[in-house]
């Protein structure tokens, strides 16, 4: 008998525990949300402050006609929608790097979000030619519905050329991903010139990406679509913990992984149709934060993907205030915003990884 | 008990595997030996239900076709040929990773003490991948004794299937590695490990499943198989088997063998 192994070693003080902490940091990003949410409630071109809003609930006084028009019609939704597109992406990009097993996925970068526009244009610009009744079923929900179905393709064409044998090709994968963009540009290249000026209008935006197109109505359609791809991601953290060390090897220790390949494509599919839909092309919220929650507390996705859904939530929101404020009162597009951010953390996640993928 | 009957596999349209059975008995440590790219792997990889095959494949009784991941999950682990690892999860953190339940109390326990078992209790806290190849290889395998827990419960035996565990260690880590998995099938469990080495195979296993060119080429007890003749027909060189200082234990010099041809 060998015997190397130290009986004291097991007495040794038990290494830190991440997941415990990522769980406390969910705590404090919980807060960070609420803090967030309300700041971006009184930043606006009126003068409508959340402080009056107070006083009057505490007087009892009414609020003005125009106060709550703002309030209630324009900065809520706009929260709201804020915050639901910004978890979503966040979620969508944790998900994504986990399914790829590459933190450089996400939805913007391959290419996926570029499908959902595409899906989108075609819906906007071809929507008008569909019979009058079946554009009447379809209503508000044509638009993100064929988002989701762009979106949804996108992803499993990606997963099919980047893939082989449970490894996926970095670079493969973002050839496929300038592809798809490039694909997508030419199709919605061509769209303009059939589409009439209010289309011209809506499609510009898919561009560079806006929050100030919420409403409720815009709201109905894509909020149950968001919240359900959450919900369906949040499931996934055992799961893709597994997908870590191979497809092979996930299998082994139990998971389901087809099941769950075809969940984690279609929540990311749904997620991001649903953003993109209802915000156009907004991007590096998905690589920006799982990246730095994986630094905060390590990448365990049973607490990364509810920390992301938090933290991408108030960075968005954060970002649409700075859109808001910069130019005011103007604004700026929120993707600008988002890019000007991210794009850098991109740079920096790349020049980090080259040793150790294959470019 | 594992029971893999006629087993095809075809990849590429080449058939790797021509209709292969082996037998696996619980309490037993049998080892898959061959040349290099005679299906062992492959033959594990259909023995633990990762490739499509043709042919029956049944542990404790029950077709694996027919069980669902975490059914098998429940009754075996896999340690495969080579792990890649996707993000900076610690030594430990990958060892949980194999362990079912969420984290119920002691699971950390559990995964220290499969670590401390490969020796590796020191390294629980570093990131998995700034461990050495050989130190990944030891995680690796206590990843898969934590999944698996006791060598049997209620009568039925659990199973280690081990593709080249030891091929990347020094040699005190060899012995240790081959004595965890001697010792998992002395308390009961069933062992099935791919090996390289001819010298730790006889010391270590009962039976050898020996493959030529993806056919079984001699299947038995180790000093049945372990014969100069047989060995030096599947593995297509001069060698002969000796007698180790301990009694009975077959052993290998290959130079000796080319000295005497000579
Ligand atoms: N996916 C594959 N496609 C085609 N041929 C393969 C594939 N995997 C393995 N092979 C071939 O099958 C043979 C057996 O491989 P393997 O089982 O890995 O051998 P080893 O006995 O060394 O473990 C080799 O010739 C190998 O080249
Ligand atoms: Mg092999």
């Amino acid at each position: 008998m060998v015997a190397l192994t130290d009986p004291a070693a097991l007495d040794a003080p038990a290494p830190p525990d991440r997941l415990a902490r990522a769980r406390r940091l969910t705590l404090w990003l919980a807060l960070l949300l609420v803090a967030v949410a309300l700041t971006s409630l009184t930043v606006g071109a009126t003068g409508v402050q959340l402080i009056d809003v107070a006083r009057s609930l505490v007087s009892g006084e009414e609020l003005t006609r125009m106060e709550r028009v703002v309030l209630l019609d324009i900065r809520l939704p706009r929260l709201v929608m804020g915050l639901a597109v910004g978890a979503a992406l966040a979620v969508s990009g944790a998900v994504m790097q986990g399914l790829f097993r590459n933190p450089l996925a996400d939805p913007g970068i391959v290419g996926v979000s570029a499908g959902a526009g595409l899906g989108a244009i075609l819906a906007i610009v071809l929507g008008s030619l569909l019979p009058p009744a079946l554009l009447g079923i379809a209503g508000a929900h044509l638009v993100p519905l064929a988002a989701f179905l762009g979106g949804w393709i996108s992803t499993l064409l990606l997963y099919r050329v980047a893939t082989r044998r449970g490894q996926t090709s970095v670079a493969t994968m973002l050839l496929a991903g300038i592809a798809l963009a490039a694909l997508s540009g030419a199709v919605s290249g061509v769209l303009v010139y059939l589409a009439d000026d209010t289309q011209l209008r809506d499609l510009t935006f898919w561009g560079l990406g806006s929050l100030a197109g919420a409403s409720w109505t815009k709201l109905a359609a894509a909020l149950p679509i968001l919240l359900i791809a959450m919900a369906g991601a949040m499931l996934l953290g055992r799961a893709l913990n597994a997908l870590a060390l191979g497809e092979a090897t996930a299998a082994h220790i139990g998971i389901p992984v087809q099941r769950m390949k075809r969940l984690a494509i279609l929540c990311v599919a749904a997620a991001t149709g649903a953003a993109v839909a209802v915000s156009g092309g907004i991007g590096f919220i998905g690589i920006v934060v799982p990246h730095l929650l994986r630094l905060a507390s390590g990448p365990d996705h049973r607490a990364l993907l509810p920390n992301a859904a938090l933290l991408g939530a108030s960075l968005l929101v954060g970002a649409d205030m700075i859109s808001r404020s910069v130019v005011a009162p103007a604004e700026l597009p929120i993707g600008i915003v988002t890019a000007v951010l991210g794009a850098p953390v991109f740079l920096w996640i790349l020049l980090r990884q080259r040793g150790a993928v294959d470019l | 008990m594992l029971e893999a009957h006629d087993i095809t596999v075809r990849l590429a349209r080449s058939e790797i595997l021509q209709g292969v059975s082996v037998t696996a008995e619980p309490g037993q440590l049998t080892a898959i030996c061959g040349p290099n790219g005679s299906g062992k792997t492959t033959l594990l990889r259909a023995m633990t239900g990762d490739l499509p095959y043709t042919g029956r494949v049944t542990l404790n009784g029950h077709d694996i076709a027919l069980l669902q991941p975490w059914e098998l999950a429940a009754m075996r682990g896999v340690l495969p040929q080579a792990s890649a690892l996707a993000f900076p999860f610690t030594v430990l953190e990958v060892v949980e990773i194999g362990l079912s339940r969420g984290r119920a109390a002691g699971q950390s326990r559990a995964a220290l003490q499969a670590l401390a078992r490969v020796d590796l209790a020191h390294h629980a806290a570093r990131p998995y991948q700034s461990l050495s190849g050989g130190e990944q290889q030891r995680a690796q395998l206590a990843r898969v004794l934590a999944q698996v827990g006791a060598p049997s419960e209620a009568g039925a035996p659990r199973w280690l299937f081990l593709d080249e565990p030891v091929s990347a260690l020094d040699i005190a880590h060899q012995l240790e590695v081959m004595q965890i998995a001697r010792d998992f099938a002395d308390a009961g469990g069933g062992v099935v490990a791919v090996m390289h080495d001819l010298n730790l195979t006889a010391m270590f296993a009962d039976h050898i499943a020996l493959l030529s060119r993806g056919q079984v080429l001699a299947a038995g007890r180790v000093t049945e198989v372990m014969t100069s003749d047989t060995l030096s027909r599947a593995y297509g060189c001069q060698l002969r088997v000796g007698a180790a200082p301990p009694p009975g234990t077959p052993f290998l010099l290959p130079h000796a063998a080319r000295l005497a041809a000579e």
